[in-house]
């Protein structure tokens, strides 16, 4: 069975920040709320490095083990998704998530938490498939169209993969092995076009 | 070479140890940019929220729910074996007020508040595994957006409560050396000794001192988890979560045991708390102390009255010790 995964090539992410706005744009995601975001680190020197993040739909996804009201679910795709009609914002599964995905609009005085909102893999929710309230609530469902999240899919660089995880991570090893026998003979001119990553763009 | 043996690209150190200095910053939750705007949006990972995750779902739910059952249970048996703590001489039917107005209605105040507080706040911990199965999914999900609400918004007037309970009953409260004794004769529950007492025994004090401590930290983590806006890092609100909940269930465990003294553990009680006013049989064997404090007041006059009270009851006290 796929198990849908991200996988963001650090040496080939520029930070263009386009995932971000796609997805904004994709799923007209409510003001205030960032589904994705791309975090640079070491910014500005030598070793600048960046990675697009958003949620990661685990395995075994901590989000779903500590909501009081158990909304979490994983699509036989392996996409970790929410029923928001169930989630009463309490804020908990954004205190677990490692990656900072469980976002939550304002709603109400004091800063009261409204429905959790993440990224859904571009998958929908629970609502029916292409219907408006599955529109409104979760934002596109891609995947039933036959088609990947938009935020890989328009990565100029494909530093952001996603997909099946088997075949995308066999298609990472190869490119960065590809990339380090580029870097480490490199005067092996017979070998024709090669694979670059930034490292070794600016490694002089 | 590298084209035959792959694997001796892991040897290249040189090649690894940027991408691995990397990824130790990356898990190490080390701060760079991102242009989403935010608290924490530019950490890639925060990696205490597996082990808030551990501590909630382990240890606090876990073991929470054992130390609540094993309360219940000993409450239960401690009625079995050791049944009513009864007068044992006749009522007087003389009756003597014990809480005025303003402390009966204080006092019932921040009950309801804790009560309605306790049942929301366990709905959130243990509902998942209790109440989910039994009513189904979403009519338990609209009840826990309500009790959510009300949690959030009770807790603040529950500390009220505890402010105003310090202040009027903090006289009362002090330990003193007979409480030594109350506890060394484990109140009066074990055996049938009768162990003196001003007007608030040693439990007494120990309830309203967990109350107080207790209390303020569940007040002071609880209002900062009612404000998710004032930009706090995930690790503050973690570790606020898990006081919150210890301190709660402290006072849980303590509010079952005082519910349980003051209405079907002991004769006379309840009725001290709801009309005011005991009977002097009961403030005999339960406060002497207080009692003779009262007696003495009564027949000295008005305006020496403030200085005597709590001089009497320390001297009686006193002789009490050197008589153990």
């Amino acid at each position: 069975m796929a198990r849908m995964k991200f996988i963001c090539d650090d040496d080939r992410c520029i930070e263009c920040d386009a995932c971000i706005t796609a997805c904004k744009n994709e799923n007209e995601v409510p003001w205030g709320v960032n589904r994705r975001r791309v975090v640079t680190l070491n910014d500005g020197k030598a070793d600048e490095t960046s990675i697009s993040v958003a949620c990661m739909h685990c395995s075994d996804a901590p989000c779903a083990q500590v909501c009081p009201v158990n909304c979490f679910y994983t699509t036989e795709d392996g996409v970790v998704l929410h029923d928001k009609d169930l989630c009463i914002g309490c804020g908990y599964c954004f205190y677990a998530c490692p990656f900072g995905a469980p976002q939550f609009p304002q709603d109400g005085a004091f800063g009261n938490r409204g429905k959790m909102d993440k990224c859904t893999f571009c998958a929908g929710g629970p609502e029916e498939d292409f219907s408006e309230a599955e529109f409104e609530k979760y934002g596109r469902n891609r995947l039933a169209e036959g088609k990947l999240p938009l935020c890989a899919e328009m990565c100029s660089t494909k530093a952001l993969l996603a997909g099946d995880g088997d075949v995308i991570s066999k298609l990472f090893s190869q490119r960065a092995v590809e990339r380090q026998l580029n870097q480490e003979e490199s005067d092996n001119s017979a070998s024709g076009p090669k694979l670059w990553g930034w490292k070794t763009a600016y490694k002089e | 070479m590298f084209r035959l043996f792959p694997f001796l690209l892991l040897l290249s150190t040189e090649a690894l140890a940027d991408e691995r200095t990397f990824w130790r910053q990356a898990r190490e939750g080390v701060e760079g940019y991102s242009a989403v705007v935010g608290v924490e949006t530019n950490k890639l990972i925060q990696a205490t929220g597996s082990q808030w995750l551990y501590i909630r779902n382990e240890l606090i739910a876990g073991t929470g729910a054992w130390v609540l059952a094993l309360t219940v249970f000993a409450l239960a048996c401690f009625y079995l074996i050791r049944g009513k703590v009864c007068l044992t001489e006749p009522r007087s039917g003389e009756m003597i007020e014990r809480w005025n107005k303003k402390e009966r209605w204080l006092h019932f105040y921040t009950a309801t508040l804790f009560i309605i507080l306790a049942i929301t706040g366990l709905s959130l911990l243990f509902g998942r595994s209790l109440i989910i199965d039994w009513v189904g999914h979403e009519a338990f999900a609209n009840y826990a957006e309500y009790a959510k609400i009300i949690h959030n918004y009770a807790g603040p007037l529950f500390s009220v409560g505890l402010v105003l309970m310090g202040l009027i009953w903090f006289e009362d409260n002090k330990f003193r050396k007979i409480d030594g004794l109350w506890f060394r004769q484990l109140g009066g529950f074990i055996g049938n000794k009768h162990p003196s007492a001003g007007r608030m025994n040693g439990g007494e004090k120990a309830w309203f001192w967990l109350l107080m401590t207790a209390g303020f930290l569940v007040t002071v983590t609880g209002l900062n988890l009612d404000f998710p806006n004032l930009e706090q890092y995930r690790l503050v609100m973690q570790i606020s979560h898990i006081i919150h909940s210890v301190a709660a269930l402290l006072l849980i465990v303590g509010a079952l045991a005082h519910i349980y003294i003051g209405t079907i553990g002991t004769e006379g009680a309840l009725e001290g708390m709801i009309t005011g006013k005991v009977d002097k049989t009961w403030a005999k064997q339960h406060h002497d102390l207080w009692l003779e404090t009262l007696e003495k007041q009564s027949s000295t006059t008005c305006g020496e009255r403030k200085h005597t009270t709590e001089s009497i009851s320390q001297n009686k006290s006193e002789t009490l010790l050197k008589k153990s």
